[in-house]
């Protein structure tokens, strides 16, 4: 069988074969990658045209507010905590070998408003929103249930899509911002576990340090964060299929999507804020 | 004979649906009569729910004509269809209650849409109960679909789908998936609503007893085209060994 084997792979037809199937595979995921972007691309088209007609499901939305906002507090709450804390501990040493210490509120603050707390938010947001989305859409499209909303002559798409997508885009923000707040006061408590920084000095560090430069072009990309977690989570779940396979497939390729949409929206704004030469 | 002399309430014609080379429906038509019920008898596959949704436009035909009410549905703007599904009631086989809401909720929901502000204030409650009192479960109105068994999950997706008094109710396999027992009361609870009503029902179903009990007319859907047309009687009588095959 050895022998065999070993005898194939000097055979050139074994590697043409091989190289044939290669393409195939990579034409296949060629395909598969560009009707996916083609799909989504319709579908957060239609979410502008639903959503700039009249007649808004208002108490959807502030449902959705709480249900997205609200029940993902506690979780982004603890995350952004023990953030600002551990980078804090962790930052400590490196600036005591270059004796600045003293710089410790300054670069925490700036690395966390700038870049760690909008991300890790997101990412948090990515995982929680984007698969409970993605699976409850899903669930709901393989039992019928938007097909029955339809029938009662609820538009689906203005009812579930619009509303959520809407509430994921203003609540992520909120969520960030209180992320910042959250994790500065984690970095107060990781400055003091080592020395001693009064609560006035360290806000004022914190504040000195900060700039318009770096507060808005962090807020305003995280608007973009929660468009695309609601985006992403509401298209996989809106376009489940295969039953409960299906559903758990839209959840958890809603999650991988959503995450990898939060690390290129960031790319962009970085480049975007460099340009405008706001760093 | 009598029913010839009415208009017909849903006018299907020549219908056909194919899903890439599943040819599901070919050349369908069929006419169904204001008060009567008439049962879609066929194989599992072979385009039954496929039919009634496209009745309702939840799944568009590729080719044919169907006229709801007078309305060529195909034709119609969305706030036409709107206002013609409100008064098509559609029993789904799946129920299709939605699961984060409370009994009370789910039979709510079609009446934001299409009774207003005040009507609601004013209405929703009674209709609520009214609706529930007719399939006997008014003492689940607050429970959630899921304390529910799969009788009462039925009772109550009848109930949402009577709320707003539909002239036409279409149910695709009612009594799929319950035991006979069950089955044979949701049937007759069907009857019993159809009378209250007086509304049209078309029925997807392959369960006999459920046929034998609700129906006015069969229609046998073999290989996408209608292969037989006559009363139960008729059918469970025939010779013809595809019809047989139903019946033994």
């Amino acid at each position: 069988m050895i022998l065999i084997g070993i005898s194939q792979r000097w055979n050139p037809q074994f590697w043409a074969i091989q190289t044939t199937e290669q393409v195939k595979y990579l034409n296949f995921l060629d395909n598969q990658f560009f009707k996916e972007a083609g799909e989504m691309s319709r579908f957060t088209a239609r979410f502008f045209k639903e959503a700039s007609k009249p007649k808004q499901e208002y108490e959807e939305f502030i449902h959705q507010c709480f249900v997205i906002g609200y029940k993902t507090l506690t979780l982004v709450g603890v995350t952004a905590f023990i953030m600002g804390l551990v980078l804090t501990i962790q930052s400590r040493p490196t600036l005591l070998e270059f004796g600045a210490e003293s710089m410790l509120p300054a670069m925490v603050s700036v690395s966390l408003v700038r870049e760690i707390a909008p991300v890790i938010t997101a990412l948090i947001c990515a995982g929680k929103i984007g698969s409970g989305l993605g699976a409850e859409l899903g669930s709901m499209k393989v039992t019928e249930q938007i097909d029955a909303m339809e029938v009662s002559g609820t538009n689906p798409f203005k009812y579930l899509v619009v509303t959520r997508v809407m509430a994921a885009t203003l609540m992520v923000p909120l969520l960030s911002s209180l992320a910042n707040a959250i994790s500065l006061y984690g970095g107060y408590l990781g400055v003091n576990i080592r020395g001693h920084v009064s609560w006035h000095l360290y806000w004022f560090q914190v504040f000195d340090a900060l700039s318009f430069g770096d507060v808005i072009p962090s807020l305003i990309k995280t608007f973009f964060f929660g468009f695309a977690i609601g985006i992403v989570g509401c298209y996989k779940g809106f376009s489940s299929q295969k039953g409960t396979e299906g559903v758990g497939r839209s959840a958890t390729t809603a999650v991988i999507v959503a995450s990898l949409m939060v690390f290129i929206i960031d790319l962009i704004a970085v480049q975007v804020t460099d340009l405008l030469g706001l760093t | 004979m009598e029913r010839l002399s009415k208009k017909p309430i849903i006018e299907v014609r020549h219908l056909n649906k194919s899903f890439g080379d599943n040819h599901v429906l070919k050349d369908f038509s069929m006419s169904v009569y204001p008060g009567e019920n008439l049962v879609i008898l066929g194989k599992s596959g072979s385009g039954k729910s496929v039919l009634i949704k496209c009745i309702i436009n939840l799944i568009q035909a590729d080719e044919g004509e169907i006229v709801v009410l007078g309305s060529p549905i195909q034709g119609l703007e969305q706030d036409e269809l709107d206002d013609l599904r409100a008064k098509v009631g559609f029993l789904f086989q799946s129920n299709a209650l939605y699961d984060s809401m409370t009994v009370r909720e789910n039979l709510e929901f079609p009446l934001r849409i299409h009774w207003t502000k005040e009507e609601r204030a004013l209405g929703a409650e009674a209709a609520v109960k009214e609706a529930l009192e007719d399939v006997g479960l008014l003492h689940t109105i607050d429970r959630m679909p899921q304390e529910l068994s799969g009788g009462m999950k039925k009772r109550v997706a009848l109930a949402r789908s009577l709320i707003l008094k539909p002239k036409v109710i279409l149910y695709d396999e009612p009594t799929t998936g319950l035991d006979p027992i069950t089955s044979r009361e949701i049937s007759q609870l069907m009857v019993r609503v159809q009378k209250k009503y007086n509304a049209t029902a078309v029925i997807i179903s392959h369960d006999l007893n459920c046929i034998e009990i609700t129906s006015d007319r069969v229609i046998m859907l073999i290989d996408g085209t209608c292969y037989a047309d006559d009363t139960f009687e008729a059918l469970s009588k025939s010779t013809d060994h595809r019809i047989k095959e139903f019946f033994t």
